[in-house]
């Protein structure tokens, strides 16, 4: 599966000029609101004509200005999740979450208990969409696009108008889709969290253009990129594996620089995660500390050192396959002497990777 | 009921009725693409259109009889051409009755259509355009169904106007007892002759009745749709 777009479109003063490719996985479109991201979706949902561009899904031609293709929605097999639900006020749940299939071709797809149950609304196929919580309408919403049996899955910002506990509560549910249905998934969003839980593919967009594309670990611990990304929100991706619980509630997570505890949520022993653990929540010894409260200290490699234009510098890890960014003073930097292929220990707190920053694999 | 009413009276009451069921039903689709259009497309002469389907509604009902006289009368170039190909006569029948209550209702319900189509959101038509719908099914699936307390708020709304219709009938196609005298039309008559006051008055109850009967039901039927539709 690879969506391949090529797009230049101008509406008033903005011109957007975006060109990339999204292999399988969940493919994030990630920037500041206006920087073009969901005129980048509408066109390939087929909602917007794109002055000039060309658009294919494996092959398929949706969309090519210059041979004159505009496939209409209808045909392009995109199950959309908006951002405001947009669930039908007349149907129920079950004929909301079933419309799709009126029109989809026959043959294998996803079925409606397995999806209501993947997406924990199997108890309310017989109410109406006014009767839910804007939480519950997001997971019907997001059935209701899985079960028109889409080549391909739109979400335009599916959590950015829940609250925070919603976001939480539907968070593991796109992961599940993401690792279960191996459907794949474009994924609009503005928030770093949820990219970095979410994301194999990155495509950062910057005022209609497209800064930087590639894979989401590689991407997101660009050290470059991280003023791009938001320098408070810049953060690596570290891979894990639970190997078991404590007595005093704290999980032991296996990693490629040594073991990490965090706090148990009862996962099971073997069940492999992946930490975005912020730049910012990093310290850097030289020596292995002692005396120190916290927990987790990971031996690791200098990678490169990216000073930036302020006091402070980013340092780039490598802790086996995996990159841990870091972020620190210059006067750090010098005081400690780092240089690059130097070990030094990456320091974190505990208490510091918060539970919205652990995910599963994929 | 014919005891109550003499069978001229009874005759008036039917005639009205069927006058207006006709004009009704067959001024529907019609309104309905107006009202589609008026509504969602930009078009070259939409604000002519616009103003052609409200002209009866400020135009005095005699002129409207009048120019309905001179297009559909057995004169008229169209009621000629009705005549000849399909042997379809308005003047003086009471076809020509139904054409002229639908004529005037017509503004009315397409308003009512036309309001209740602006208040769907097109975000929702969108989003079962994705789901794999043509803009038919779109229409049929989406817009239809949320737009039904609009569809028959119009249709009682002209029902009830074509109930009440007098100035353009009377003049289209006159005051023929059994043909086109309608229940307004046989209230007016019976008015003109001298001891018909009890008469007319006994038809002013009905239409009284006609109308309170229509009303209660316009308003119990959107309820229950809208209650449908609302999604709670």
């Amino acid at each position: 599966m690879t969506l391949s777009v090529r797009l230049r479109h101008q509406f008033g003063t903005f011109t957007l000029d975006a060109a990339f490719d999204a292999p399988a996985g969940v493919t994030a479109l990630f920037g500041r609101s206006g920087s073009g991201k969901s005129t980048v979706i509408n066109a390939v949902a087929g909602l917007l004509r794109p002055d000039q561009g060309r658009i294919t899904l494996d092959g398929t031609v949706l969309m090519d200005t210059e041979a004159r293709v505009m496939q209409p929605p209808h045909r392009r097999r995109m199950g959309y999740v908006f951002q405001d639900g947009r669930l039908f006020p007349h149907l129920t749940v079950r004929q909301n979450l079933l419309y799709g299939r009126w029109f989809a071709p026959k043959g294998p797809g996803a079925d409606l208990a397995r999806i209501a149950d993947l997406l924990g609304i199997a108890a309310l196929l017989d109410r109406r969409p006014g009767a839910l919580s804007g939480g519950e309408k997001q997971r019907v919403a997001i059935g209701r696009a899985i079960l028109s049996n889409p080549r391909l899955l739109l979400m335009d910002e599916p959590l950015a108008a829940l609250d925070e506990a919603r976001k939480a509560e539907i968070l593991p549910y796109l992961e599940r889709l993401r690792d279960d249905l191996r459907l794949p998934i474009l994924y609009v969003s503005h928030s770093m969290a949820e990219v970095a839980r979410l994301a194999t593919t990155v495509v950062l967009m910057e005022a209609g253009r497209v800064l930087a594309s590639g894979p989401a670990a590689d991407l997101l611990s660009d050290a470059r990129l991280a003023p791009m990304l938001g320098l408070r929100e810049a953060g690596s991706l570290l891979s894990a594996r639970v190997t078991g619980d404590d007595p005093d509630g704290l999980a032991r997570l296996e990693t490629a620089g040594g073991p990490l505890w965090l706090p148990s949520e009862g996962r099971a022993p073997g069940t492999a995660l992946r930490l975005r653990i912020l730049a910012r929540d990093v310290m850097i010894a030289t020596e292995r500390p002692q005396g120190l409260s916290a927990l987790n200290i990971l031996a690791a490699q200098v990678d490169h050192i990216h000073p930036g234009d302020g006091p402070g510098a980013m340092l780039r890890l490598r802790i086996g396959e995996d990159v841990l960014l870091a972020r620190i003073t210059k006067r750090s930097l010098s005081a400690l002497g780092l240089h690059p292929g130097q070990s030094v220990f990456a320091i974190l707190k505990t208490v510091s990777i918060g539970q919205e920053n652990v995910g599963g694999r994929g | 009921m014919t005891d109550l009413l003499t069978p001229e009276e009874w005759q008036a009451v039917a005639l009205s009725l069927r006058v207006s069921f006709w004009a009704t039903l067959l001024s529907l689709p019609l309104g309905l693409v107006v009202a589609y259009a008026l509504a969602r497309w930009e078009f070259w002469g939409k604000q002519l259109l616009n103003g052609l389907v409200h002209l009866p509604l400020i135009l005095p009902p005699v002129v409207t009889g009048y120019l309905l006289l001179l297009t559909f009368g057995r004169r008229g170039v169209v009621g000629q051409f009705l005549d000849q190909w399909f042997g379809l006569v308005f003047a003086f029948r009471w076809t020509g009755a139904a054409l002229a209550a639908a004529i005037m209702a017509f503004p009315l319900m397409v308003r009512a259509m036309r309001l209740a189509i602006e208040a769907v959101d097109p975000k929702l038509e969108q989003a079962a355009a994705t789901l794999g719908a043509s803009r038919l099914w779109v229409f049929a699936t989406v817009t239809l169904p949320l737009i039904l307390p609009g569809i028959i708020a119009g249709a009682i709304l002209a029902f009830a106007k074509a109930m009440g219709e007098f100035g353009a009938t009377i003049t289209f196609v006159s005051n023929i007892p059994g043909q086109t005298q309608t229940l307004p039309s046989a209230i007016y008559a019976f008015l003109q002759v001298p001891g018909g006051e009890a008469q007319a008055f006994r038809l002013v109850l009905i239409a009284i009745a006609i109308a309170m009967a229509a009303l209660l039901l316009s308003e119990w039927i959107s309820r229950a749709v809208a209650r449908r539709i609302s999604g709670q």
